[in-house]
Formats: structure tokens, C-alpha cells, sequence
């Protein structure tokens, strides 16, 4: 759980090209979306095809990806228990 | 200064026809132009729905009589036919007789080339002929040439959805101001794999018949299609005693300034352009008969419109809706085509039906016209709302 | 009918043009056919937030247009008119290669959504929170002066009062390589300072934005009128020297009264000759100015151009590395703009000094 939340970061950082932020600087339970890190609408897009491409998850509603999405403790958590790859 | 920006003729190619008696008999029969795509090898091809039209690129060559060493894309070949059609309509026999300029619109240009031959170009002497189609202008430029129009303004709009909305409007604006005389004005967009990823991508495709207004609004079906008219001041009306097939009365553009790509939640761009075009029209909410509304059968369009629509009008909403269901979204294009049923509307008092709406929306209580409705009309209202927020409206009217 | 007033200006080229305390001081000289724009500190305009999705061509005009707003002292404006031959064609490139080289798969929004020739319109109506007129233009090398001219429209029929107008086209590596192949770009490379006498085909290719706030208001901060713009889709070569002289005619204007021109020459043996029509007919005696030497051919170099006599006019200064002729002038008050592409979309611009 620890290396897949590792990965997260680093891959929302990359995807995302949030330039100024590091891994630190995002904790597990950190709000992703809105005032939190700011993500938003189109950010939310990525990290559905992030999903799809990386651990075989396929999101058809847009809405889903808001509570999965929350932080990266609930996107590991998600992910964990719903990867086919 | 022209006081009057008459229309004096018209053409259209889409789903639903390839001239513009075929496109009012398919209106009127409730006739959806939507099908599983044929001619674009795509893996979404069965999750998708399109207004694809019937004729092949080959075709459409012929049609225009073209040499097979011809560069035009598809977004050339549709817009050339569709504005042939307008200046035949308007019954031009010299197009360069008064002061005649062009102005069109594309969101996706040569694209479809492009896609096709992305690295081929790098290979392949045979494709590089489409090179100089890459910039959008070049589909314009053809048009111009097809029409005859020489040493002359002609210019292209790209504002995405909104862009026919605009050259409309520019158009009109010329002919205001008599820079021009006489202008054509439309746009064309072709379907290409580039747009359906695109929009796929947004996730906003709905894999079944678009449904504008209805709660379940699953997403928009992607079309293609282009459409052209001729605006001419009060001197060519009178001097040339030309029939008026109606007039653009008003126009309004504003920039919702929200989002990238999603319309702000209450609509306030598109409730500016309304005003706006109602401002220039000199018309109150009250004047306006029948709206054909933008419509497109996303979540987020349809509730901003529609909220936008309830702003301008309040408790006095006129009978709206949205031809989307017949013809898909045809982006750059839709502002023209939309016109054009605009005029026919008025042409034969007629309001179109909403086609495939089942369940109201829960947000509001306005509901789209239904069922085809035969109704004096004086005006229509058109909408056009499109990405980076370009909201764009106009007004036709019977009357000068 | 109101007057059209050049009030601020904001260009960021091939050149340092950014600092609008210097006028062309330090040049650079390229030897290559294909140059990048010098690029501003970003980040002191826009936030990291905002910037992380833009691409070059925005955040070219995200920051010219804010560089000739602040030039203007002006923080609101009526409208926004934009004009790009190839918007973000970067982000162009990125989605199609990724729908092919991906076979449709695992593709990202951003891209596309960078793709839509009016996203950096669409970008600085949100920075600015202005929601008024948004029009863009893309009709090749004429883009700039449709916007330029829908802005004329606009203020002498009093539909706004201050604009903002610009012209911004990036480079690609994909278009790069196509217009290569069919030598849109030099097949070899040149030292700029020799670009006007080039003895090849196809231009050096550039990049860059070059923003305006244009106005009704006269005030003696500005930098010229604009008295007249007009734009043809073709013209024959034997034809250009007498519509510029019914163009001058139209506006009132003698030949003699233009104290300077300025041309795109852009070293293309195949097609400068609309330009040696001109320089070597009618304006033969007329101080001659080039510029695409300086900020590289592109769909909207001709905002370049008017940026440059913007600049002439408004500090009566004209820096020798853009003279093609030496007239030594010592009052510019009337300046003509001539621009073409490949013999097409052809642009003449009519200012005067305020």
C-alpha cells in the first residue's frame, strides 16, 4: 500500500505537471481536488485515463472519479481493491 | 451604413440532407440523420453514435468537379458544395459584381489529412500535396476560389462550437458598417478521428441517440456538416430587387470566462450574448417567437443553457429546442446549419420538434417543443455556445 | 465615426521585445532556419496553477497581452480579438501522434482541449475574468490583420472602447519537419543579416505574440492611429503596385506622404518578388524597413510588424538593423504595412503618429 501510495504522487505530479510540488508535500490524506492541492475538472480526466492505462480500471462516469479521487489514501485503497492489472 | 443585413440565399450539406429541401423535409418528417459511423475506421466505432454524411470524398469531388490531384479535405469538399448552393440560391450570377467577401469558420480544418497522413507526409511525395492544408484558412481559401471570389476580404473564425455563430455575425456586422456589399458566411467541419478522441477523451460522447433537455442526457453525438449564406445590404436588395428570405436582426458574443471547456453553472455568458443580440435586434425578451437552442445533450450545456434561457426570459420562456437529435453536434458548422433552419423556420412558421427527450430535468421546469408546432413566426433566436467560453447568439427576423 | 488608437503594445519574439523600456538595443542573429522565441520569466505572470497546463503559445500570449496592458495602463478591457494561424500546434501534434502511435487508447484531455485554435483567447478572458466580444482568427498569414480589423470595426462604430488584439502562433517539431520537406523552410541555413538577399526558397521559420491594446481615446501616451487595414485572399504580382496606391487614395494619402514602409520580406526567392514590385516601383524613393530577419516567418508575423512601426512612430527612432534603404528621414508620421504568404492573403496596414 505504501509503494502504490508512493506511486501515486509521483504520478499525479508527472501527469498532471504540478511543476512546484514534490512527493512530500502531499500527504495521504490531503484533499486533492478544490481548495486542497487544486485540482480540477480536466485533472480529473487524467487521473481516470492514469486508472485505465496503469492498473486496468475502467471508469465510464466522470462523477465516479470524484469520490475515488478524494485522497491518495481513498485512490489506494480504491485501487487496491479493484486492479486487474 | 446598410441598415438591413438581408439574407438572400442559402446552402447546407448534413446528416440529414445534402441540400437545404432535404434538410427541411427530414425536420419536418422527424428525420434523424444519427448512425454507427461507416467511413471513419475508429475503435470507438461501437460506442459511438454520428451525423455522418451519406456522400464519399470521391463523390464530393465529382460533384465539384474536381481533378484527382485536387487537395482538398473534406472540410473543403462540404464547405465548397454547401456555399455553391448559397450563391446558386441567391441567384448570383457575377460574385464579384459588388463588394463580395467570405468570411467562414472550421474547428477541425484539414484535419482529417492530416490524421491520415501524419507520418506518411514525412515518406510519401504522393501526400505532402495536403501540407498546405494544414493551417485552417486553407479550406477557406478554396471556397473563395470555388465561388469566384478574387482580391476580396476573406477571413476564417475559429471559436470552436460557436465559430459559424460568429462569421455570421462579422458578416453582418461588414454589411453594417458597408465595408462589404455582399459577404458570404457559414462554416464546415468534417469528422475525423482527432474530434471523436477528442470529445471522447471529455467524456462526453453518449453511445446511444443524443437526447437535448432530458434528464438522462447521456452526451452528445458528433456530426459533420457545413452550411453557408449570403448576407446583402439594403443597395444590392434594391438595386437587384432581390427576394429576402429574412434577416439577421441580432447578434451578441460574450465569454463566460469560467472554464476551459465547461460552461459556468448558471449560464452567464450565454445569458450576455443573449442580451446582447436583443440589444442590437432592439427587441425585448418578449419579442422572440421560437429559440433554437444550442442544445447538444451534455450534462453541462444543456442545464447552463437552460438556465441562461430562464435568465433572459423568466417566466416568459417562447417555444424552444434543439436540432441536435437530428443532425449530432457539428461543431464549427452548427452556428450555419442552424441558421439555416433558423430561416426555413421562418420561411413556413414552423418550430421544430426536440427530438428523443423522455424525462424532464429536475433543475428547471422549461420544457422543449415536443412535436412539430405550426406557429406565425416573426423571429427566432439561435444560440451557439462553444469551448474557452465563446457564447454567441443571433437573431432572425421576417422583418427588416 | 470614432478613431482607432494603438495604446499599449506587448511583444514577445525571436528578439528580447519583452522589456518595453528597450527597443530593439541588443540583437540577436540566428544562422538557423528555424528560430525560438527568447522567452520572458513566465512565472512573474502567471501562477504556477494556472501555468502548469498551458502551452508556449499561450503562455506567449497570456504574457504579451498582460505586457501590453500593463504598456496601456489598463486592467479591464471591452474585448478580446485573437488572431493564430495554427493555435497551440504543439498540443496538436501531441493528440494526433498519441490517437496513432496509441491506436486510440489511453489518450488525456489536455491536448485536445490546448488544440482549439481559440484556447489562448479563451485562457486570457479567464486570467482577465473578461467577459466580453472573443473572437479568433485563423486565416493564415492574414489572422492578425482580421483581428486588427474586426477591432477597427468595433471602435469606429462604437460597439467597445478599448481592445484587446494580438497575433501568436508557436512552432512545432512535426510542422517544423513537414514544411521542410517541401521547402516552406530554407533547405539551408542563413545568417540573418543576409535573409534579404537569399538566393533559396522557404523562409526561416520563427514564433512569438505580439499583443495590442487598441482605443477610441486619443491621449498623447499612445503610439499611432491606425487610419486604414484592408486584406486581400489573392492578388496578381502585376497588380499589387496599383492597389496600394488605390488603397493610399482611398485614404486620402499620397505616395510622398508615406514616410516609411514596412515589408515582409521574408527571403523566399519564390514569392519576396510581391515585395520587389513595391520597393523597386512606386516606393522606390520611400525608406524601406524589413523585420522577418529579426522574429522569423509564422502565420501572425505581421503583428511583429506592426509592433515594430508601433515603435518607430511613437520614439521616431528607426533602428538600422531594419533598414532595407538608408532616406535618413528624421519625422516618421506616416507608415504603410505590406504582407503577404507565399502569394497569398495578402495586408495593407495604414498608420500615423499620434
Amino acid at each position: 500500500m505504501e509503494v502504490l501510495k508512493q506511486e501515486l504522487k509521483e504520478n499525479i505530479i508527472e501527469q498532471l505537471n504540478l511543476e512546484d510540488i514534490t512527493v512530500e508535500d502531499i500527504a495521504d490524506n490531503d484533499i486533492l481536488f478544490g481548495d486542497g492541492l487544486g485540482l480540477d475538472s480536466i485533472d480529473a480526466l487524467e487521473l481516470i485515463v492514469m486508472l485505465d492505462k496503469n492498473y486496468g480500471i475502467k471508469l465510464t462516469d466522470p462523477k465516479e472519479g470524484r469520490e475515488i479521487f478524494g485522497s491518495i489514501e481513498i485512490m489506494a485503497k480504491y485501487i487496491t481493491e479493484h486492479r486487474t492489472k | 451604413m446598410s441598415k438591413g443585413v438581408a439574407i438572400t440565399g442559402m446552402g447546407v450539406v448534413s446528416a440529414i440532407g445534402n441540400n437545404v429541401a432535404e434538410n427541411y423535409q427530414s425536420l419536418i418528417n422527424s428525420n434523424k440523420g444519427i448512425s454507427k459511423i461507416s467511413k471513419i475506421d475508429t475503435i470507438h466505432k461501437n460506442d459511438i453514435m454520428v451525423g455522418e454524411i451519406a456522400s464519399t470524398n470521391s463523390e464530393l469531388e465529382q460533384q465539384l468537379g474536381l481533378s484527382t490531384d485536387n487537395n482538398y479535405s473534406r472540410t473543403a469538399l462540404l464547405g465548397a458544395i454547401a456555399a455553391k448552393q448559397a450563391v446558386q440560391n441567391a441567384q448570383i450570377t457575377n460574385i464579384n459584381s459588388y463588394k463580395t467577401g467570405l468570411i467562414s469558420s472550421t474547428s477541425v480544418g484539414g484535419m482529417d489529412m492530416t490524421e491520415t497522413y501524419y507520418y506518411d507526409y514525412l515518406e510519401n511525395k504522393s501526400s505532402q500535396k495536403y501540407i498546405d492544408g494544414h493551417h485552417a484558412g486553407d479550406s477557406s481559401q478554396k471556397i473563395a476560389e470555388q465561388l469566384g471570389i478574387k482580391q476580396s476580404l476573406v477571413t476564417t473564425i475559429s471559436t470552436a462550437c460557436s465559430s459559424a455563430a460568429n462569421a455570421i455575425m462579422l458578416g453582418a456586422r461588414l454589411i453594417k458598417s458597408g465595408k462589404l456589399d455582399r459577404v458570404i458566411v457559414g462554416g464546415a467541419d468534417c469528422l475525423c478521428k482527432f474530434t471523436i478522441n477528442g470529445f471522447k477523451t471529455l467524456m462526453i460522447l453518449s453511445d446511444t441517440y443524443n437526447t437535448p433537455f432530458d434528464e438522462n442526457r447521456k452526451g452528445l453525438n458528433l456530426g459533420e456538416a457545413a452550411a453557408f449564406l449570403v448576407l446583402e445590404s439594403d443597395k444590392v436588395i434594391s438595386e437587384e430587387k432581390k427576394e429576402v428570405l429574412a434577416y439577421v436582426k441580432g447578434y451578441g458574443n460574450a465569454n463566460d470566462a469560467y472554464h476551459q471547456t465547461a460552461s459556468s453553472e448558471n449560464g452567464d455568458g450565454a445569458t450576455l450574448a443573449m442580451q446582447k443580440a436583443l440589444k442590437v435586434a432592439n427587441y425585448t425578451a418578449k419579442d422572440i417567437d421560437y429559440i433554437n437552442a444550442h442544445g447538444t445533450a451534455t450534462g453541462n450545456n444543456d442545464l447552463s443553457e437552460g438556465r441562461a434561457i430562464l435568465r433572459v426570459f423568466e417566466d416568459n420562456v417562447p417555444d424552444f429546442s434543439s436540432t441536435k437529435a437530428y443532425t449530432g453536434h457539428t461543431l464549427a458548422a452548427a452556428g450555419a446549419i442552424e441558421a439555416v433552419y433558423a430561416v426555413l423556420a421562418l420561411q413556413n412558421n414552423i418550430i421544430y420538434p426536440n427530438l428523443n427527450f423522455k424525462t424532464q430535468m429536475k433543475e428547471f421546469d422549461i420544457t422543449p417543443q415536443l412535436e412539430l408546432k405550426e406557429k406565425e413566426l416573426q423571429t427566432v433566436l439561435s444560440n451557439s455556445l462553444g469551448f474557452g467560453g465563446n457564447c454567441s447568439t443571433l437573431i432572425f427576423s421576417k422583418e427588416q | 465615426m470614432s478613431a482607432v488608437y494603438i495604446s499599449g503594445l506587448g511583444s514577445i519574439s525571436c528578439q528580447k521585445t519583452f522589456d518595453n523600456n528597450e527597443f530593439l538595443d541588443e540583437i540577436i542573429t540566428y544562422t538557423d532556419t528555424v528560430i525560438t522565441a527568447v522567452n520572458p520569466n513566465y512565472k512573474e505572470y502567471i501562477k504556477p496553477a494556472a501555468a502548469r497546463r498551458m502551452a508556449k503559445g499561450i503562455k506567449m500570449g497570456v504574457v504579451a497581452s498582460r505586457i501590453a496592458l500593463n504598456d496601456a495602463n489598463k486592467e479591464q478591457i471591452d474585448a478580446i480579438i485573437t488572431g493564430t494561424g495554427m493555435g497551440c500546434v504543439r498540443d496538436s501534434e501531441k493528440f494526433v501522434s498519441a490517437i496513432i502511435d496509441n491506436n486510440e487508447q489511453y489518450l488525456t484531455p489536455t491536448s485536445f482541449i490546448q488544440s482549439t485554435h481559440n484556447t489562448v483567447g479563451g485562457q486570457i478572458a479567464l486570467e482577465l475574468q473578461c467577459k466580453g466580444y472573443n473572437f479568433t482568427y485563423v486565416h493564415a498569414s492574414v489572422s492578425f490583420e482580421s483581428a486588427l480589423l474586426d477591432a477597427s470595426l468595433q471602435l469606429e462604430n462604437d460597439e467597445a472602447n478599448t481592445i484587446l488584439i494580438g497575433g501568436v502562433d508557436e512552432l512545432g517539431d512535426h510542422t517544423v519537419a513537414i514544411h521542410k520537406i517541401v521547402n516552406h523552410i530554407k533547405p539551408e541555413k542563413i545568417d540573418s543579416t543576409a535573409l534579404l538577399n537569399a538566393t533559396t526558397e522557404g523562409a526561416v521559420f520563427g514564433e512569438g505574440a505580439n499583443f495590442f491594446v487598441v482605443s477610441n481615446k486619443k491621449q498623447a501616451s499612445n503610439y499611432a492611429e491606425v487610419l486604414a487595414i484592408t486584406t486581400y485572399n489573392t492578388v496578381s504580382k502585376n497588380k499589387i503596385q496599383q492597389l496600394a496606391q488605390e488603397f493610399l487614395q482611398d485614404n486620402g494619402i499620397n505616395i510622398g506622404d508615406i514616410d516609411a514602409i514596412v515589408l515582409g520580406n521574408n527571403g523566399d526567392v519564390k514569392h519576396d518578388s510581391f515585395y520587389h514590385e513595391l520597393s523597386s516601383g512606386i516606393f522606390q524613393n520611400t525608406q524601406q524597413i524589413y523585420y522577418k530577419h529579426l522574429c522569423g516567418e509564422f502565420n501572425t508575423a505581421s503583428s511583429f510588424g506592426l509592433w515594430l512601426a508601433s515603435k518607430i512612430l511613437k520614439t521616431q527612432h528607426l533602428p538600422d538593423v531594419v533598414k532595407i534603404n538608408n532616406k535618413s528621414i528624421t519625422n516618421y508620421t506616416t507608415i504603410l504595412l505590406y504582407n503577404q504568404y507565399r502569394g497569398e492573403n495578402h495586408s495593407f496596414t495604414l498608420l500615423r503618429k499620434c
